[in-house]
């Protein structure tokens, strides 16, 4: 008995199999004396409260809702919400923090610094106090609605939100959608075409411009060939509060706005992280062949600074997603503050509600760092 | 070899079967072994709960804590206090963070039927009402229409306020925070028009804004609010015990017996008072506890007039009348079952 313990394999097997069992009989345990609790204290199971009206109502709904509703589709307008802004914050993260990235190595002392003393500031606050301060800044900077900001009289910013006319769906914005994709796929051959002809011939030909061009003219051409008519509701003072035209609210404003400065600062660092990394003599080389600064930078370095930054951003998107959930300190209404929120409050079935919004992000987070993987694949250098 | 894994994990699950059912609460025995009262309290709301610059607790649902820690323990200081927001609370209280929830909670239907609570009676019965700028020039509720209103979330409160617009065929755009704190903040900003809460606690939210007279409470009220302290459901003597410290309190005010003059009714003749306070007759023996626990509550904590007095009522800066609050005798709600 005791000869076979001091075989490696058979040990081996043995502590695997014991902790097998431990974690098995530790989950079971902690499920059944849930289950029991749950039991003896009469409070409600399952999931038959998803049906159940909700009644109360919702500030910013992406989709129909008013109180008649269900708290599945609290759940839907919750989890809508959630993806919208994690969705908007990494648009323009990226998009700020490759700029800001690049900004701090430049050669010019004074810009370098602000953008190095611009990353060391946010990013050593905690979120939740920068998502308070700016929500209370905007709350107590704008006027109020009878005093409102106003540009051209159709778009206004007040302490409630910011107004702006809201197209019809009609004939001149349906073309107008249509013109946009178009000029898109038509930049992306135009793209791949310039290149092959710039590898053969070595003629450069100004896709950018034309890309600008195409993506503002052509929904131009389309708008006097639908009809010439938006249609649009404008919005209008009425009563105590701006009625008509598209509402973004100042919690969804403030939250985009300190999330997308705080995740910024760290896409930054990873930029910069990126660019560095890339060895000096590839600069040099890049120098040697007459490329210009800026053709070095797009032509050589950012195509590998962008592999190496890649990882780090995918991090930072997962952190966005999560991060959303801070919304609950100021009310802005996605799934934590609302499902996990109101609802929970409402019908108490914590373990049932508190299991589904963790599920969500769980799958969001996945998918989006299955996507991104993805892409990274993609990235990598091939090996010849 | 194969049989000794066997019985290893035989015997664990054997034990681990065992330890899950004896989970079987009595909030008593917990309660006396550890020498204290787990007290789940709100977090700042004067006249209710709140905090002075020593760390002490007053108002009228800490003075329910205090009774049935007096009742129990025989000290009505011997009670821990956990503040809680309005969503944190029934999670506290089904999780057995907390023993006795006592912060301003509504009974409902709902609440009393699903969620394995069980409401002990009602400390302070209150109504929905609503406070506006006095600038805006609102005199009636009705008026609201298309107004911004801002409501602590996952409270009755933003059921009631979507009910009463959707009766009257108005509109209303909400603004929902987690915190009591940030709904001041946001009404104090103008980030909306109209701030709804039951009326009690708009008078002792008006006491903390920076201009308390340039807002205005409306007159309509649009709910019943009967707010109590709540115990978790399968613990009947521990609802039973919470339930008679507070008819306590209400039953002495009744036959006039005050924390000043408990000492001398111990002397009187009146057969009810010597009930109540322990001299005859073995009532708190029947709920597990001395037959003065009436006794050390209103000793110690006063009767129900007392405490409403100086907490939320003329002697306190909210100086709310007693109203539906007053005894049934003199025209309100109160009242107890005889201490028989």
């Amino acid at each position: 008995m005791f000869a076979l313990l001091r075989d490696r394999k058979v040990r081996g097997i043995l502590f695997q199999l014991l902790t097998v069992i431990g974690l098995v009989a530790f989950l079971w345990y902690i499920g059944t004396n849930t289950v029991h609790n749950i039991e003896q204290r009469g409070i409600q199971t399952g999931f038959g409260f998803l049906n159940g009206t909700a009644g109360f109502a919702i500030n910013d709904t992406p989709i129909a809702y008013n109180e008649t509703y269900t708290h599945g589709r609290v759940f839907l307008v919750g989890l809508l919400n959630t993806l919208i802004i994690s969705f908007v914050v990494i648009i323009l993260s990226s998009l700020l923090g490759l700029i800001i990235g690049v900004l701090r190595l430049s050669n010019n002392w004074l810009i370098a610094k602000l953008s190095s003393a611009y990353i060391d500031l946010f990013r050593n606050i905690p979120i939740l106090l920068q998502i308070l301060f700016w929500y209370n800044v905007v709350l107590a900077t704008l006027p109020s609605p009878r005093k409102s900001i106003e540009f051209f009289g159709s778009i206004f910013i007040n302490n409630r939100g910011f107004y702006v006319p809201k197209p019809a769906l009609n004939s001149t914005t349906i073309s107008m959608i249509v013109a946009v994709f178009l000029a898109i796929i038509i930049i992306f051959f135009l793209n791949r075409w310039s290149n092959k002809r710039h590898e053969n011939t070595g003629e450069e030909f100004p896709v950018l411009l034309t890309g600008i061009g195409l993506i503002i003219g052509l929904p131009i051409i389309a708008y006097f060939i639908g009809g010439a008519d938006m249609n649009p509701s404008y919005p209008v003072l009425k009563g105590f509060n701006f009625r008509g035209g598209k509402t973004f609210y100042p919690e969804f404003l403030a939250l985009a706005f300190a999330l997308t400065i705080y995740t910024a600062t760290f896409i930054a660092e990873a930029v910069r992280s990126g660019i560095e990394a890339v060895s000096k003599g590839q600069k040099e080389a890049a120098a040697s062949i007459g490329l210009s600064g800026y053709q070095a930078l797009k032509l050589v370095v950012l195509p590998q600074a962008i592999r190496i930054a890649i990882p780090p951003t995918i991090n930072q998107y997962l952190n966005i997603v999560k991060n959303s959930s801070l919304a609950t300190a100021i009310g802005y209404p996605e799934l934590v503050t609302v499902f996990a929120g109101t609802s929970l409050n409402q019908v108490g079935q914590a373990i049932e509600i508190i299991s589904m919004t963790m599920l969500v992000y769980l799958v969001v987070s996945l998918a989006v760092s299955a996507l991104l993987n993805w892409i990274n694949f993609k990235m990598k250098i091939k090996e010849r | 070899m194969k049989s000794k894994i066997a019985k290893i994990s035989m015997a664990a699950i054997a034990v681990i079967g065992l330890s899950a059912s004896v989970a079987n609460a009595d909030t008593l025995s917990d309660t006396k072994a550890q020498g204290y009262l787990k007290c789940g309290i709100n977090s700042g709301l004067p006249g209710f709960a709140s905090a002075d610059s020593k760390g002490h607790w007053t108002g009228i649902d800490i003075e329910v804590c205090r009774a049935v820690a007096a009742a129990v323990l025989g000290d009505s200081t011997k009670v821990k206090f956990t503040s809680l927001n309005a969503k944190e609370r029934f999670t506290a209280l089904q999780s057995g963070e907390i023993d006795l929830l006592s912060r301003n909670t509504t009974w409902t239907e709902t609440r009393d039927a699903s969620l394995g609570l069980n409401f002990a009676g009602v400390n302070f019965y209150d109504g929905q009402g609503f406070m506006v700028h006095k600038s805006l020039g609102v005199k009636s509720a009705k008026e609201l229409d298309g107004a911004a209103v801002c409501v602590q979330s996952g409270t009755t409160t933003e059921l009631n306020l979507a009910d009463y617009f959707r009766k009257n065929g108005m509109k209303y755009k909400l603004v929902a925070y987690d915190a009591n704190d940030q709904v001041v903040k946001g009404y104090e900003s103008g980030r909306c028009d109209v701030i709804t809460s039951d009326s009690s606690q708009l008078y002792s939210l008006r006491i903390k804004l920076k201009n308390p007279s340039g807002s205005a409470v409306l007159p309509e009220i649009i709910s019943k609010e009967p707010l109590g302290p709540v115990v978790r459901q399968g613990d009947d003597k521990w609802f039973n015990i919470v339930k008679w410290s507070y008819n306590a309190m209400v039953a002495a005010e009744e036959a006039g017996i005050t924390s000043k003059n408990v000492d001398s009714m111990l002397k009187s003749n009146n057969p009810t008072v010597k009930r109540i306070l322990g001299v005859e007759g073995k009532l708190g023996a029947n709920l597990g506890l001395s037959k003065d626990f009436a006794y050390n509550i209103i000793k110690q904590v006063g009767n129900y007039g007392e405490v409403f007095d100086k907490t939320v009522g003329m002697n306190s800066p909210l100086k709310i009348k007693r109203g539906l609050n007053a005894l049934w005798t003199k025209g309100g709600l109160q009242y107890s079952p005889p201490f028989r």
